[in-house]
């Protein structure tokens, strides 16, 4: 078992990072998830670790120095909250066309423009279609508890290394500020530089001796050229979506309804679930752990199995609700409902809505 | 008596300039008469002849030196526009004992990564900052830079720079000699022999206090031609660089191993 402690969920994403064996962290600050950086510069991370942590002067330099940093093969670490990503969509850009490793953590705030400091989910569209310009996807993780904040770090590095893609692990302001229990894993080592020359090939850290140089470079002015990157890209996130689903099934199994949530939403809908058993009603919550590749197959699957409705509770004007209409294609009703602007529903609400919109008369 | 042929001629005695094998055999993409193929050698040159050829790490920018990794034969990226600074901040942070290095025109350096360019030089990052001020953005087809001169015509100031409407030409150079995280600023030309060994000598000070562990950024501009950009010939728009940019932007060290230079 590992080290039980009682900790903010920007807390232990911060704390996940030097257990990871993250080499950089870059960030600017930006409520509600300053805890992080503050409780990096706090735990010296250089001294346990020799992780470096940099604050930056914009999320735009953050984001171009993990660009720098992943490129020569070190594991690099950003987070920031909405108006902060919404800056990094160039650089994240750059780095899938690129095919740089790395790691961005949102903790998302309601919106749109400064909005406010509050949880909300409506970074949904940015997070799953991509964000800046160009055909590309990034992984995106979304943890609903203090303890997934924690163990979403080393898998999304994983997955950064593994597929050569920044990830994204999203977040919101309730799951960034609440206190939980949590198991922290033990420190993974940091690599040394050797092994980060020999593991990662392709990395900028210096022409090795008889061997060629390497260029990390999203441009190729020639348009067949590029036409076959973005296929290899494609080819990319088709095994994306084939092999790194993943996805949480609660009560699903004799359930008539079903409640598809991700993050605060899911926690919030869990309750929800209870509530509405005991009113007989049989619910179940499917909850997207990943968001980017969206599990379409479950989905699919409880279509087929004949359940009546789905409703889709999110902290937004209803963003995943499009994703989970396309993947029923009319076979059954859909419907959203959510809170937002930093407004936070209730397991009552939810019920509600989820007898009015889907259950009906 | 036998026909003497190219390689009768081509033979290492007979040689008086080879090209550095830090530069590649991929044809310069630069409009004949450009300084950035140059600069571009000269930094190589430094780099092998420091032996860092193994080290070295450049960070290249958008415009049109874009491709600047297609030609120094050495571990480069490729920065979005104006954020090479950032990039190489991170690089040198993570791997110290490598010798990193940014290249940038100067609507990259000055005007869409002003801030990446003030706060690397004022933290003081161990990095080399090589500067091409040409006082026009080349690659999209000449329209003003921040470093364009006053009445200077361009596509986007085709009656020439007014600087009440379209501000000041901004010498960056000046401004980040004066952070305390710069260690040697320096300004020089390409457009002669004697300023081409010059700015090599600088090139090469700059590669040294890094490898040295000099603390703070050395930052080297070259002022350059656009000839194809100012609509001149490479021979006229030499003639006109050294007439206009360089009373503007006067060549020279003005911040030396820490120190600002007096003017005399
Ligand atoms: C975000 C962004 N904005 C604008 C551009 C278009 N652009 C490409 S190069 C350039 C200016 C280049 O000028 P400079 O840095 O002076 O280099 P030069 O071409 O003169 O060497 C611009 C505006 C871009 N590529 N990216
Ligand atoms: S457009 Fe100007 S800066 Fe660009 S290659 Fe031609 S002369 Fe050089």
């Amino acid at each position: 078992m590992g080290e039980l402690r009682l900790m903010k969920g920007n807390e232990a994403l911060a704390e996940a990072a030097i257990r990871a064996g993250v080499d950089g962290y870059f960030g600017y600050p930006i409520t509600p998830q300053s805890e992080v950086i503050e409780y990096l510069m706090a735990e010296k991370p250089f001294e346990r670790t020799g992780m470096v942590v940099l604050q930056a002067e914009s999320e735009v330099a953050s984001i171009n120095m993990l660009y720098g940093g992943g490129g020569t093969g070190k594991k690099v670490m950003t987070s920031s909250s909405s108006p902060g990503i919404s800056l990094m969509q160039e650089g994240l850009s750059y780095m899938a066309g690129a095919e740089i490793p790395c790691v961005v953590a949102n903790v998302v705030r309601g919106g749109p423009g400064l909005g406010d400091i509050q949880p909300a989910q409506s970074d949904y569209f940015q997070s799953v279609k991509g964000g800046g310009h160009g055909d590309y996807r990034l992984p995106v993780l979304a943890p609903a508890s203090v303890q997934e904040m924690s163990d979403f770090v080393p898998l999304s590095f994983d997955l950064a290394f593994k597929y050569r893609t920044p990830v994204l692990i999203v977040s919101d302001g309730l799951i960034g500020q609440m206190m939980e229990k949590v198991e922290l894993f033990d420190t993974i080592p940091r690599l040394t530089d050797e092994e980060v020359i020999a593991r990662y090939p392709w990395a900028t850290n210096g022409k090795p001796k008889g061997k060629e140089r390497r260029i990390l470079t999203s441009l190729d002015l020639d348009p067949h050229k590029l036409e076959k990157h973005n296929f290899h890209l494609q080819d990319k996130y088709k095994q994306i979506r084939e092999e790194e689903v993943r996805y949480e099934m609660i009560d699903c199994d004799d359930a008539d309804y079903i409640i598809i949530a991700y993050g605060s939403s899911a926690r919030i809908s869990q309750k929800t679930l209870q509530l509405a058993r005991e009113e007989g009603i049989k619910v179940g919550l499917l909850r997207p752990i990943t968001l980017w590749p969206f599990p379409k197959q479950p989905i699919d699957d409880l279509v087929n199995k004949g359940v009546k409705g789905f409703l889709s509770v999110e902290m937004s004007a209803g963003q995943m609700v499009e994703d989970i209409r396309l993947t029923v294609r009319e076979r059954t009703k859909v419907e959203h409902f959510g809170r937002y602007g930093g407004v936070i529903h209730s397991p009552e609400e939810v019920l509600e809505a989820l007898k009015n919109k889907i259950i009906g008369d | 008596m036998a026909e003497i042929t190219l390689q009768d001629i081509i033979k290492p005695e007979n040689q008086v300039y080879v090209k550095t094998k830090l530069m590649t055999d991929k044809n310069l993409s630069y409009c004949p008469g450009c300084g950035h193929g140059t600069a571009h050698r000269l930094i190589m040159e430094v780099v092998e002849e420091l032996g860092q050829e193994n080290d070295a790490i450049g960070i290249a920018p958008v415009g049109c030196s874009v491709l600047a990794y297609e030609f120094m034969n050495v571990d480069m990226q490729e920065a979005a526009h104006g954020r090479a600074p950032a990039l190489a901040t991170a690089v040198k942070r993570l791997w110290p004992n490598k010798l990193v290095f940014s290249y940038q025109g100067d609507g990259d350096l000055a005007a869409i990564g002003t801030a990446e360019t003030i706060h690397a030089c004022n933290r003081g990052e161990q990095i080399v900052m090589v500067f091409i001020n040409n006082g026009i953005y080349g690659m999209t087809g000449g329209q003003m830079a921040p470093t364009t001169l006053p009445g200077m015509k361009t596509s986007t100031s085709p009656y020439g720079r007014d600087l009440q409407s379209m501000g000041n030409p901004l010498k960056m150079t000046e401004l980040v000699a004066q952070l305390p995280g710069t260690y040697y600023v320096t300004r020089q030309a390409v457009h002669t022999p004697s300023a081409v060994r010059k700015a090599k000598r600088c090139i090469r000070k700059a590669f040294q206090n890094q490898l040295d562990g000099k603390p703070g950024v050395s930052f080297i501009e070259i002022v350059s031609n656009c000839n194809s950009g100012w609509k001149m010939e490479p021979v006229a728009s030499n003639i006109w660089m050294e007439e206009n940019m360089f009373p503007y932007y006067e060549l020279g060290d003005l911040k030396v191993d820490g120190q600002l230079v007096e003017k005399k």
